[in-house]
């Protein structure tokens, strides 16, 4: 009968059981405090309501009550705190070896692109048991990807990567909704999860596939002629990218940052903003010149350049993608400029 | 001064000494000028609620069907400016705070009280101008006005809706200002700051917030506007700012603001317990104190507001723990008002039921900022309407109920007349029903997932939201009914007497309806602030004014 009017949200990832334990100490918590308070409210209106010829007893305050209800509570607030805090943290550090999907957002759908390369919009398939990272950005303005069965959100910026992971639990159709207010259809950029047994996945896999996105990455990085700088060996004009993903970069002003997916994004949309010791400032911008989707492919084939040989990714053992290169130049040239 | 002047004992009072527009548009009393606002904060109160009772005609059903989509992205952000902006943050300030600062000090006006009537009229040409941005087509970005929808995509009035507000803005600095220097320069010889009511501390806290905050988002908006008409790029990522700037900026104000609209609602149900108790406060000192620290703590947790929007995890950790360190100072507070009733002598006058209500509901909306400071809650429930369910509980539970219990209480010494006991029990009962009804279901909708500002949902959260929408009809009756009985007694109240609650305060200690300059000499306090038991003891005297 609650199929209409439900009370409490599917559970359906690892992190969901977490948030809903949390909630639910909360809920006793908050309702020991509340019961307690009205209580004493109601009992003391009610005892000391006003007689004639019973006056009110004045009472000062006192010292140590005041310092024990404002230490007791001070106390069951780091305790709430430090908990939400390990619940948040592990929902924001996705695990490595993590299944990478790319999404971008724009007024008012939802794209999709698993690095295998299927692309989907407003749906993501995804198999039960393994994590998913979803490496987000916007087109325009701020959007929210929000995921209730999974008790997981995060905030999708234009101009840089946000990431955020879950790994599903329970097969199903989710809801997915855009959480940050973004113009007309905002309550229309919805979505569905659909969390799939691993083996219908494979096989939703395997068909329709265009090869990976890194594949694809790598023809926009020859299309664009920076292979003619960026060589694999030392003698190029700018930095050999093999191995470079995840590590930590020197950059000319003394800094140092890691070569995470924002700064690879940020090297080719603002190359001057935090550029290699040793190199010149010869990099023309891409701002403007290449497609979110473009920069996700981009950013994917450079982080495959840091992959061991033959790791590649987890799934790549699903598809016969591997072996048909057509394939692959027929979805380099369905990029969308 | 006072002398009876009518037949009827109708003494010389701020009220009917002059007549004529221009002595309402050209006064410098307070008293006049807090009237000025009450009438001005009514007007928006009733727009701002307009626009709620259509949004929850809207989603009385799932699918978007008795409004356009734009026309409702329009209306929740109207709402919601006009409600912070023209009514919430005005309210009891400059209403009730305006009209009593001054009396329960001792001192004849504010400080400055030309600037108190600019004050008035910037809020005046600030409301002119965002009706004008209504009238105009609206503007549809939330009333955060999130950057860059805001400054590169909406096409509605932007501009003309950041301008408004940033004129009303000045109003609140410039009331902020005045409070703080009538509260240092201006309270009569024996006021000292330990028997200064605690009304008066919560406004002091709230006047540190308005002067020190305000300015902030006034430049905020600038930076918005000039953003949108001349492309600067500050915030909007494709001209090399970042939106995340603007999410501080709005938030180190907007977080405190909030504590705007609760802390003198605090100092009146302060007051009000007080009275109907016939107590004193238990620990004076840290009530006070805990106000205090609500302004200075509110400013260190702005960005409890931005978790998932991108922060990094460290700031995401200090903010949430400097989150909960703010709401020790509220606890303190309910438990010293459940603790003044212990031993008390009660009344359940309507004022002393919106105190109750006020209890109760700013206790649930308390409780459930501890779920949303919560990092690993907040994931989940961020932006859904357990946030809308949550800030409602505080600002219309709290700030409002407080709002209209201080109302109630001071009436007859603003009006000189009772309104109807009855009536305004009952108004106090269905607005705490009809609250309740309203907002609870939104607690749950919002950890089922409903996103806010949402025109369309999901069917299966229709139930709830009819719950909702009935509820805000109940409500809208509770609210109407005081303004009705209220502009009744006006006319056909009976005259109140100076006292009629008996409650310790200078205020009480002038005729009602006051003289232009509130004591026909100045008083001379010798008694700490809530010396019920001097007043309620057997008199010696005719009057107990003093030891």
């Amino acid at each position: 009968m609650f199929d209409n009017f439900p009370l409490w949200p599917d559970r359906a990832s690892t992190a969901a059981g977490n948030v809903d334990a949390l909630f639910i100490f909360l809920l006793i918590v908050s309702g020991l405090m509340t019961a307690l308070i009205f209580t004493a409210v109601v009992y003391f209106s009610a005892r000391y309501r006003r007689r004639r010829g019973v006056p009110a007893e004045q009472i000062e305050g006192s010292t140590p009550l005041e310092l024990t209800w404002s230490f007791i509570p001070l106390v069951v607030f780091m305790v709430i705190f430090a908990w939400g805090a390990v619940v948040y943290f592990k929902s924001r550090t996705p695990p490595r070896d993590s299944t990478e999907v790319y999404v971008v957002a724009k007024q008012w759908m939802w794209k999709l692109e698993h690095a295998e390369g299927q692309r989907e919009i407003n749906e993501l398939h995804v198999p039960v048991g393994r994590d998913v990272k979803l490496i987000m950005t916007s087109q325009d303005v701020i959007h929210s990807f929000f995921v209730p069965a999974f008790r997981m959100k995060q905030d999708v910026l234009p101009g840089r990567y946000t990431v955020a992971w879950f790994r599903a639990t329970k097969p199903g159709t989710y809801h997915l909704f855009c959480t940050q207010y973004c113009g007309t259809q905002h309550s229309g950029m919805i979505g569905s999860i659909i969390v799939m047994e691993p083996a219908q996945y494979e096989a939703w896999m395997s068909g329709g596939t265009t090869g990976p996105l890194s594949a694809t990455g790598e023809k926009i990085f020859a299309e664009l002629g920076c292979v003619t700088c960026h060589r694999t060996d030392s003698q190029g004009r700018g930095p050999n990218l093999q191995g470079v993903f995840g590590r930590p970069v020197q950059l000319e002003d003394g800094r140092t940052v890691t070569a995470d997916e924002n700064y690879i994004r940020e090297c080719i949309l603002d190359p001057g903003a935090k550029r290699v010791k040793g190199f010149q400032p010869i990099m023309p911008t891409f701002q403007g010149l290449i497609s979110e989707e473009q920069l996700n492919a981009l950013v994917a084939y450079v982080k495959s350049l840091s992959q061991p040989v033959g790791a590649g990714t987890k799934t790549a053992t699903a598809a016969p993608q591997d072996q048909d290169k057509d394939t692959i130049q027929a979805a380099g040239s369905q990029v969308n400029p | 001064m006072a002398t009876p002047s009518g037949p009827q004992g109708e003494r010389e009072n701020y009220l009917n000494k002059h007549y004529g527009v221009g002595s309402w548009l050209l006064t410098t009393d307070h008293k006049r000028i807090s009237l000025l606002y009450l009438l001005s904060i009514t007007f928006f109160f009733f727009i701002g609620g307009f626009f709620a009772l259509l949004i929850r005609l809207e989603l009385l059903t799932p699918a978007g069907d008795l409004v356009q989509a734009d026309t409702y992205n329009k209306l929740f952000t109207m709402h919601g400016q006009v409600m912070v902006f023209f009514f919430l943050i005005p309210s009891i300030p400059a209403v009730l705070g305006n009209f009593l600062v001054p009396m329960m000090i001792g001192a004849k006006d504010l400080a400055f009280p030309r600037i108190n009537l600019l004050s008035w009229y910037l809020y005046v040409i600030g409301g002119v101008m965002m009706l004008h941005c209504m009238l105009t087509g609206g503007v549809d970005t939330g009333w955060t006005f999130y950057v860059p929808f805001s400054t590169a995509f909406s096409n509605t009035k932007v501009i003309e809706a950041g301008l408004a507000i940033f004129v009303a803005g000045f109003s609140s600095i410039l009331t902020g200002l005045n409070f703080i220097v009538t509260i240092h320069r201006m309270r009569a010889p024996g006021m000292t700051w330990s028997r200064l009511p605690l009304f008066i501390w919560a406004h002091y806290a709230t006047s540190i917030i308005q002067v020190l905050g305000t300015p902030v988002i006034a430049i905020t908006l600038v930076l918005v506007v000039a953003e949108r008409a001349l492309h600067l790029g500050i915030f909007d990522p494709k001209l090399g700012g970042d939106p995340l700037l603007f999410q501080h900026l709005f938030w180190f104000y907007s977080h405190p603001a909030v504590y705007i609209m609760i802390l003198p609602s605090m100092g009146v149900v302060t007051e009000i317990i007080a009275c109907f108790s016939r107590k004193r406060i238990f620990g004076y000192g840290f009530v006070a104190f805990s106000s205090i620290a609500i302004a200075v703590f509110g400013f260190l947790v702005w960005a409890h507001h931005m978790f998932v929007a991108g922060i990094s995890v460290y700031a995401a950790l200090v903010f949430s723990i400097l989150s909960y360190a703010v709401a020790v100072p509220s606890a303190v507070k309910v438990f010293n008002w459940t603790a003044t009733l212990y031993k008390g002598s009660i009344r359940y006058d309507a004022p002393m039921l919106y105190a109750f209500g006020f209890l109760g509901l700013f206790t649930i909306g308390g409780l459930t900022g501890l779920f949303l400071a919560c990092l690993g809650i907040d994931m989940h429930v961020h932006d859904t309407y357990f946030v809308i369910a949550h800030f409602h509980y505080i600002m219309v539970g709290g700030a409002l109920m407080g709002y209209l219990g201080g109302m109630h209480f001071w009436w007859p010494k603003i009006s000189g007349k009772l309104y109807p006991e009855g009536w305004a029990r009952l108004a106090a009962l269905i607005v705490f029903i009809g609250f309740n009804l309203t907002f609870f279901p939104q607690f749950i909708l919002g950890y089922l997932g409903m996103p806010r500002r949402y025109y369309q949902y999901p069917p299966e959260f229709q139930v709830l939201n009819v719950l909702s929408t009935a509820g805000a009809t109940v409500l809208g009756i509770g609210y109407l009914l005081p303004m009705i009985y209220f502009l009744w007694s006006m006319r056909y109240g009976k005259p109140a007497p100076d006292n009629p609650w008996n409650a310790a305060g200078l205020e009480w200690k002038t005729q009602s309806p006051p003289t232009t300059f509130n004591f026909e000499e100045e008083p001379v306090v010798t008694w700490e602030a809530y010396n019920y038991e001097e007043l309620d003891a057997p008199q010696k005297q005719e009057v107990p004014v003093a030891r």
